[in-house]
């Protein structure tokens, strides 16, 4: 689709393609608007199916003059049936969206392909990002490959595991003293200042945000061109959970699939949740909160689209719900060991709400569930640090006979 | 009481470029009346209906959001720094 300029969410004023976040007129969100397609769904399929195996097959839907021709390998990544999992939690058929398996190992690939993207076509020459992780991770990566300097912000107690995978690549770290909240208000206003940098999720965030629907659309072409029947995601900022309707929205605009409206329930940390507390109050505002939990790739107590994801459950006949740091670790966990995928602790949110929606009787018999895991374990592996032994032998069989008497000795 | 307002990138045409502006007032909502007056533009940038501000405006007193202190009655000491910034969604 061909993008037409970006419109405010709020008052449908409309600006230029450029680097452009908020309205002027209302301070509303911008986000990009498309004209028409002008291809049939036969066309559009066909394109996609000769696309290459990774996000940029989906490049009628996004908001880029034209594919770059070198970027790290980002989407496609594998939808696992997970019948075991299903089975744990006595449910139909359950599918887990591995995100783990991008490039930095979290979605964030997605978002940081479509943003530089376009700020290479906008002539940007350095990009900079407020994060929680793994957005910085991505956007060291992504910009040493593409031989841009970067310039990542982050809290400075995050996780060392994400801080020390995002150092690697050369990048710029800074460190702030404060919430995830007051790096990013500090880069709103840098950002402001340095007109010449593109901060991902900041004035390049309409594009950056494009790059999230391309979760629905692989979930769609994974399935046969179908629609699963609910979607369980996480939910910080609440741009990828909306984002993600969004991509349903439009393969069933353009006639690729029909029926795609998910029932979508968002995860959150109950030490940082004021979406899920907006959605139990019935309230269309986020009362902003200082987060303290594990997740903290879910850490935004101020969520700027908090207002849309509250509004997206209760249309759809979904929820946004909240976990104990205690379940998240338990979701893990459960994850783990029924489908081989280690995630991070968002995951374990996820994975610890869908645990709590089979539990409360929300989901329906027969229904296809898709669960978005959306980074890896190893980013977050103290929340797995004493939660097993490891037992010590000495190099003998004796003392491995000893240790694990009765385990499947033959004798 | 003098207050210094910095001013968003969104917001200088309004006040003729300036990236600060200063005002006068004892509580956020005081200062802010009293930068309309001399910006008239600004309230229907920012203000909302109900008199609030608008959903996607976030004011900061020296660094902390308004909304954990006592939001626009949140007393304002002389020579504070008021920063108004448009929200923006993380990641």
């Amino acid at each position: 689709m061909p993008a037409d300029a970006l419109k405010c969410k709020e008052c449908d004023a409309t600006y230029a393609l450029e680097a452009h976040f908020v309205c002027e007129r209302c301070f509303g969100p911008l986000e990009v608007a498309y004209s028409a397609l002008s291809a049939g769904p036969a066309e559009l399929k066909r394109r996609i199916q000769a696309g290459p195996l990774n996000l940029w097959r989906y490049a009628d839907f996004l908001p880029l003059e034209r594919v770059p021709s070198r970027s790290l390998h980002t989407g496609f990544t594998p939808l696992v049936r997970a019948d075991r999992l299903a089975e744990r939690l006595g449910l139909d058929e359950v599918w887990v969206k591995n995100e783990t398996a991008n490039p930095t190992h979290s979605f964030k690939d997605r978002v940081v392909s479509v943003a530089l993207a376009r700020a290479v076509e906008l002539g940007f020459e350095t990009l900079a990002c407020a994060s929680t992780g793994n957005l910085a991770n991505a956007v060291a990566a992504h910009g040493a490959a593409a031989g841009l300097p970067s310039y990542v912000f982050i809290p400075s107690d995050l996780e060392e595991e994400k801080i020390l995978a995002t150092g690697a690549y050369g990048t710029n770290v800074v460190g702030v003293h404060g919430t995830y909240d007051d790096v990013n208000r500090l880069c709103t206003e840098l950002s402001g200042e340095h007109d010449s940098w593109a901060f991902v999720n900041i004035n390049m965030r309409p594009y950056y945000a494009e790059g999230s629907k391309t979760l629905a659309f692989e979930i769609i072409e994974q399935l046969g061109f179908q629609a699963p029947d609910r979607i369980v995601g996480p939910v910080a900022s609440g741009s990828l959970f909306t984002k993600v309707a969004r991509g349903f929205e439009e393969f069933e605009a353009a006639g690729l699939v029909t029926g795609a409206h998910p029932v979508m329930n968002g995860a959150q940390a109950e030490g940082c949740s004021p979406v899920a507390r907006a959605f139990a109050a019935g309230e269309d505002f986020c009362r902003p909160v200082r987060p303290d939990t594990i997740a903290k790739s879910l850490a935004i107590g101020n969520p700027a689209d908090g207002p849309y994801a509250v509004g997206l459950a209760q249309r759809t006949g979904g929820s946004i719900d909240a976990v104990t740091d205690d379940e998240i670790r338990a979701g893990v966990r459960l994850l783990a060991e029924t489908t081989g995928i280690f995630t991070e602790t968002a995951g374990g949110v996820t994975t610890a709400t869908l645990a709590k929606l089979a539990e409360r009787g929300d989901i329906e018999a027969g229904e296809r569930v898709v669960l978005l895991i959306t980074g890896d374990g190893l980013k977050t592996i103290d929340t797995v640090r004493g939660t097993f032994d490891v037992a010590e032998i000495a190099p003998t069989v004796d003392a491995f006979d000893a240790a694990f008497a009765g385990h499947g000795a033959s004798a | 009481m003098a207050v210094t307002v910095k001013i968003p990138t969104q917001l200088r045409a309004v006040t003729g470029g300036s990236a600060e502006a200063s005002a006068e007032g004892a509580t956020v909502a005081e200062v802010l009346d009293s930068l309309y007056t001399e910006h008239a533009e600004l309230r229907e940038r920012i203000a909302g209906d109900d008199g609030g501000l608008r959903k996607f405006v976030n004011i900061y007193l020296s660094g902390e959001d308004i909304r954990f202190l006592e939001g626009l009655d949140t007393p304002v000491p002389d020579g504070a720094e008021l920063t108004i910034l448009p929200a923006v969604a993380g990641g």
